[in-house]
């Protein structure tokens, strides 16, 4: 019997299998490949040895990363909790409202911030005719941190809404029976039990933030390059596969590491959603 | 009198398609047959603002199929061919870029007995560094770089590529987005040549770009139209023709070309070794040098035409116009780009990304107000230190939740 059902398994585990294999695992050789490769195919580590010019690139994609994951976890999270607070049917709107500006393509979305930052955009149209006068917003770090933000804020709140929509009321009544105040209840209960949607939400913004190439191009006036730019232009401009290999290679153990870390602080066995 | 022209006119249209037929009689074979063209993006008349479509009207004519893809450089398109997994019919890259394909025998050689309307390009586009003998490419079409300026912003005309180091216009800037043409600016200021292969060269370009880096509002390609025009800038190196486009939409805009000299380009048809269907490739290429067509592209593009039947039609709107082809062009300094080698292309490459990710005085809020005679260390150690910080900080953040956690536990635990 057990064998029949693992067959079974197998035979619905094979179109993902197939597809992983093509499109994961085999991708990810050819990065490790090239990444200690030369370009006549010979083994090397200068690849590697290179990156040290990039460090500063590095920890800066890391820090925009880590800033705009924290702004997305500090506006998510009463978001999430006061959509998962309404009716059902508020709820469903909500949510389609989040997802909403991802029905439109990311692209135009990060463009249109351009013509809405710039000297002569919108807002410093609207702030020139109240007599404030122009403020400098468009190709500077923030800019490039609001694109993050923007682009990935309905990665973090999903997530947390899903674990809050959850979440057992009679758990947080039980909580305030017991002579919480509102803030332990937050603290001991809310918080906690909403910690996998944390940990996934963290991960889900931090990573695209880490790797972004477009915004910081178009929000950043190609002023601050992100180590996305760089990787991108190893493929695109400069014909290097190799070393634009061995950066996707570092950039994604970093990432690895910090996943793991997260799972390992936030979630002890309790698994993420999403 | 009308009799006569109309048995003329009817004449006409029954010969000229024999003589199209007994030309090339292998035309008809292409019929149903697909050409995959891979251009520059907006580098064609595509029938808008009431413009010829060219590719409709050789589908139309020819009956073959024209699948058109659009690039936003040179080095984007080479790495896409270089790549594999994709094949085109024609190409129209740079002067330098057809140099460097040849080298690598990306492309192959041209049968002219199919590409009669060569015969049109005027012989200051034959033999060019490039294709010496003329066998890989036909000119379709030059072209000039120089300096846009808005007179608005930037009161005293400018002559030289220094206004984009002009600490008036900081922050206003636009520097072109793409490494062969920042350097050739570079070294244009520097008085070397953009075809250097000397080490020392590149890294003196390297350090005029990121003195630059500064006062630089953007680093753009296309975006230069759209910051240009609605004056969110007031200087950037752009191509003639597209300064055209762009006054078309603000007038206050003013083209110069810079003393120290100006990269020319020739941008040419030429078929890759990997092309399917080389016989209409070739029919294309000939098609797009025909007068009509060529005339067509011109008024569309803005660009300069190599073509001589183009230059003589005297319904040709910008045969006088003196931005694309000016009156000085004589006593203009004018380089065309060469092939580099491998080790400066690659040189190249690197010192790109030195300027793109220097932040010495990288353009943030506080340094701006502080002047910027900020020094390298002093930026770069704030930078690092935040860097710290923040990576301090979530590690904090991180190791305070977590011992939080296991004290909590604990305390369960003894409960």
């Amino acid at each position: 019997m057990n064998k029949k059902t693992s067959l079974g398994n197998r035979l619905v585990a094979s179109p993902y299998l197939l597809w992983s294999v093509l499109f994961i695992v085999a991708p990810m050789f050819f990065v490790i490949y090239y990444s200690f490769t030369n370009s006549a195919g010979a083994f090397t580590f200068e690849n590697i040895t290179e990156l040290a010019k990039y460090t500063d690139t590095f920890l800066r994609s890391i820090w925009f990363g880590v800033l705009a994951t924290i702004i997305c976890l500090v506006l998510a999270y009463p978001i999430a909790y006061i959509i998962a607070q309404t009716s059902s049917n508020a709820q469903r709107t909500l949510v389609a409202l989040v997802m909403l500006p991802m029905w439109m393509n990311f692209l135009i979305r990060t463009y249109s911030w351009m013509a809405i930052l710039q000297d002569t955009g919108i807002i410093n149209t609207f702030l020139n005719k109240i007599g404030i006068g122009t403020i400098r917003m468009i190709n500077t770090p923030g800019a490039v941190i609001l694109g993050m933000v923007y682009n990935f804020l309905p990665f973090m709140i999903l997530p947390l809404y899903s674990v809050m929509a959850k979440l057992d009321k009679s758990v947080i009544e039980a909580a305030q029976d017991l002579g919480g105040n509102r803030l332990d209840v937050v603290r001991k209960v809310i918080l906690p039990l909403s910690m996998p949607g944390i940990a996934s939400g963290l991960t889900m913004v931090f990573v695209p933030s880490v790797s972004t190439f477009y915004i910081s191009q178009k929000l950043g006036g190609g002023s601050f390059d992100l180590i996305g730019d760089v990787i991108e232009r190893q493929f695109q401009q400069s014909y290097n596969y190799n070393l634009g290999a061995s950066i996707s290679l570092v950039l994604m153990v970093l990432i690895l590491f910090s996943m793991a870390f997260l799972t390992k602080f936030t979630t002890e066995g309790e698994g993420m959603v999403i | 009198m009308k009799k006569i022209l109309s048995i003329m006119l009817a004449l006409c249209v029954f010969t000229v398609p024999l003589l199209l037929v007994s030309a090339q009689t292998d035309v008809e074979t292409l019929r149903g047959s697909t050409l995959t063209v891979y251009n520059w993006g907006e580098y064609i008349s595509d029938g808008s603002d009431g413009s010829l479509n060219v590719n409709k009207e050789f589908e139309t004519r020819y009956g073959i199929k024209v699948v058109y893809d659009t690039f936003e450089n040179n080095e984007v398109m080479y790495s896409k061919i270089k790549g594999g997994g994709v094949n085109y019919d024609v190409l129209i890259p740079s002067d330098y870029m057809i140099e460097r394909m040849i080298s690598e025998k990306m492309l192959q050689k041209l049968d002219f007995a199919n590409i009669p309307n060569d015969k049109y390009i005027d012989s200051k586009y034959k033999g060019l560094p490039y294709d010496p003998q003329d066998e890989y490419s036909v000119p379709y079409s030059v072209g000039m770089i120089g300096l846009i300026y808005n007179t608005k912003k930037v009161l005293d005309a400018p002559t030289s590529w220094t206004a984009l180091w002009d600490k008036r216009y900081k922050k206003e800037i636009l520097m072109i987005n793409n490494p062969r043409d920042a350097f050739a600016i570079a070294h244009a200021v520097l008085g070397i040549s953009y075809n250097t292969t000397v080490d020392a060269d590149w890294k003196a370009g390297a350090e005029k770009l990121k003195e630059q880096k500064a006062f630089v509002q953007s680093y753009v390609n296309d975006e230069v139209f759209n910051k240009m025009e609605s004056g969110e800038s007031a200087l950037a190196p752009y191509y003639a023709g597209d300064f055209l486009t762009m006054q078309e939409n603000n007038p206050d805009l003013a083209f110069v070309y810079p003393s120290e000299g100006v990269n020319a380009f020739v941008d040419a048809m030429c078929i890759p070794t990997s092309a399917q269907n080389k016989a209409a490739a070739e029919l294309y290429i000939n098609f797009m040098q025909s007068p009509e067509i060529a005339l067509a592209n011109a008024e569309y593009i803005y660009y300069a035409s190599p073509n001589t039947a183009v230059l003589a039609n005297e319904d040709y709107s910008l045969k006088d116009n003196e931005v694309i082809y000016p009156d000085n062009a004589s006593t203009l300094k004018t380089e065309i780009f060469s092939n580099l080698p491998p080790a400066t292309l690659k040189l190249m490459s690197s010192l790109w990304d030195e300027v793109k990710t220097y932040e010495g005085k990288a353009i943030t809020e506080e340094n701006v107000e502080e002047d910027n005679s900020a020094t390298e260390s002093k930026t770069g150690l704030s930078s690092n230190t935040k860097t710290i910080i923040g990576l301090g900080a979530f590690v904090g953040v991180a190791a305070i939740y977590l011992i939080y956690r296991t004290v909590q536990k604990k305390k369960r635990e003894n409960v």
